[in-house]
């Protein structure tokens, strides 16, 4: 009968330490790629003006809807092939990651700020404030960002600051919860107590004893966030809501290889597969992020 | 737990309240209606009279009183663009939204529970590995671009299904596969981890241990346990299909709210945008309130807890 107990034990012992050589590297370049992925982005986002081979929003119409240079009819000078305007598609892809990224960083400091404060006033004050923000926080979670954004469009008018506003409004609500939960916690340590004691006020308590506790959980969420905004962004643009044209930006570029499926299908191809690359990236880092600084957030 | 249902409706029409004033606010302060309509070899009279006639020369307060009145007889007013009663374009285009999203939601629905049951009773199998896989991916792919990618595959080279309005079944295909992939993915994780936690607990291990049989286990026990984490997030599902229905209404040009919400902010036509935000708002209270009902009704900590 012992048998099968000790064949579990030895299975245990040897997924735990004796790893081999092999799986170990395959297991670090599952972080490894998505880091240089989100890095080059980052890279060519920065420098974008001396990476790409072509202005983004010059019209060639001498040069429209020319495959990529890997298929016949393409050329070197135009690596991913042009669209119904003649632009460089290449070229359009960097600088569209570029509006991609900062957009969705931009609002990401914003919403981590915002749902911080509330989320530590809510768990920390509890009572009657406490009750008030989580229901706002409800009702912010289940209203579809889409809408207001359409309704952002109209109120202040297309632009860069409305896509940001647009990600921004209800995009708090998710660390206001989850930062709540947190300060919760906190709040019956002893810690808190202590500072309590010797007579901190409520306002030094909250940022000076439990906001440095939840650093690491809003890390870990900002980083899952950082995909979340990018599909946000590019859905936004793909509708034509997001950064008015001629800005490049990644969802736009699918919707304008919309009509041409039949005869320049990459022009819609190449864009969602740098958005689906991103995001499973920035995805990656996130979960990645959080089984180091903050396993207790692996169930949610 | 009656006074914890009027809590909550009273809540619910604090909010909506609250959403119609901000509404009225953004499209009053957004600039001048009249501009859109008036030609320019209009006089001035005739333009004063439309102010008169739309009430935009009373003060803010009592405008926004009147809107409420107007709501209040179930009129939603008038499209700018189109020249026709709102609630009559809402009235054709909600039932084809209806028709997108009810199939959508049995299919997808029952997809992920099947799945998410699946990977999570077969744990580090094949299937939780595939399933898992899916998953990542389908979280990372924006929907309107596979969506795109199916046209071009199904019906641009195959030609398997037809694309663009709803004469046949066959043109459902497409749209419903598009809406069933922005529910997916989340939902099918949901179930999964929420079955895992169910299946980890004491009482389980009795049901195990006192010999039934695993199917009974499994759908009898474990099920409706695992069912009410994925309850509560049902608004928030809510919300993430309406995004959905918009997106995939655009792309196969389906005559529905999504579509006709993105044709009125490109006409900034602000009474048929005003309608919908207004409709869905109601939806979304409703349904909300429902899933909080039902909530303290399968789980009595809850209604303790808060009334």
């Amino acid at each position: 009968m012992p048998e099968p107990n000790t064949n579990v034990g030895a299975m245990t012992v040897r997924k735990a330490g004796g790893l081999s050589r092999g799986v170990r590297v395959l297991r670090n370049l599952g972080i490894i790629i998505p880091l240089v992925v989100i890095t080059l982005l980052v890279l060519t986002a920065i420098f974008a003006p001396l990476l790409a081979p072509h202005n983004p929003t010059e019209n060639n119409m001498l040069a429209r809807r020319l495959p990529p240079a890997f298929m016949t009819g393409g050329s070197a000078d135009h690596l991913l092939g042009t669209d119904k305007l003649g632009r460089d598609n290449l070229s359009r892809l960097i600088y569209g990651g570029r509006v991609s990224l900062s957009v969705s960083l931009l609002a990401i400091a914003i919403t981590a700020s915002i749902g911080t404060f509330l989320g530590i006033t809510a768990g920390y004050l509890g009572g009657r404030i406490d009750g008030f923000i989580m229901r706002v926080t409800d009702m912010a979670l289940s209203f579809p960002a889409l809408l207001l954004a359409m309704l952002l469009q109209i109120g202040i008018g297309p632009g860069f600051f409305t896509v940001v506003v647009a990600l921004s409004i209800l995009g708090w609500a998710g660390y206001a919860r989850l930062i709540r939960g947190e300060a919760l916690k906190l709040r019956n340590s002893d810690f808190v107590a202590q500072a309590r004691i010797i007579g901190a006020s409520p306002l030094r308590i909250m940022f000076r004893h439990i906001f440095p506790n939840v650093i690491n959980s809003l890390l870990v969420i900002m980083t899952l966030q950082v995909g979340m905004m990018i599909l946000m962004e590019s859905a936004l643009s793909y509708l034509g809501i997001g950064i008015p044209a001629p800005t490049p930006s990644w969802g736009s570029m699918v919707a304008d290889g919309r009509g041409d499926l039949d005869s320049a299908w990459w022009i819609s191809l190449f864009p969602g597969i740098a958005i689906g690359l991103v995001v499973l990236s920035g995805n990656f880092v996130g979960d990645w992020l959080r089984d180091k600084l903050d396993p207790r957030l692996r169930q949610l | 737990m009656a006074r914890f249902v009027l809590i909550r409706v009273l809540q619910s029409i604090i909010a909506l309240i609250g959403i119609m004033v901000l509404v009225f606010l953004l499209l009053r302060v957004s600039g001048d209606p009249v501009t859109l309509i008036r030609s320019p070899n209009m006089s001035e009279e005739q333009v004063q009279a439309i102010y008169h006639q739309m009430g935009l020369d009373k003060p803010l307060p009592q405008q926004f009183w009147l809107y409420l009145s107007e709501l209040a007889r179930g009129d939603l007013g008038t499209s700018l663009v189109k020249q026709r009663p709102v609630s009559e374009m809402i009235g054709d285009a909600l039932p084809n939204t209806l028709k997108l999203g009810i199939p959508s939601f049995i299919i997808g629905m029952s997809l992920a529970f099947l799945l998410g049951m699946l990977a999570a009773t077969r744990r580090d199998s094949i299937w939780d590995q595939g399933i898992k896989f899916l998953a990542v991916l389908g979280q990372a792919l924006p929907g309107f671009w596979v969506a795109i990618m199916a046209i071009l595959i199904f019906y641009q080279n195959l030609r398997w299904f037809p694309v663009g309005g709803m004469s046949t079944p066959a043109h459902y295909v497409l749209p419903v596969a598009t809406m069933v992939f922005f529910m997916l993915p989340g939902m099918m994780r949901l179930v999964r981890s929420s079955m895992l936690d169910v299946l980890d607990t004491e009482y389980i291990k009795l049901a195990r241990i006192k010999g039934l049989p695993e199917r009974t286990v499994i759908w009898k026990h474990a099920l409706r346990n695992a069912l009410i984490s994925p309850l509560t997030i049902l608004g928030m599902l809510f919300a993430g299909i309406i995004s959905g229905a918009v997106i995939t209404e655009q792309i196969f040009n389906w005559p529905g709210m999504g579509r006709l919400a993105i044709e009125a902010v490109f006409g900034r036509d602000f009474p048929v945008v005003q309608a919908i935000v207004l409709i869905v708002a109601v939806m979304v209270m409703a349904m909300n309130l429902l899933v909080d009902i039902a909530y303290a009704y399968i789980d009595p900590q809850i209604r303790y807890q808060r009334s």
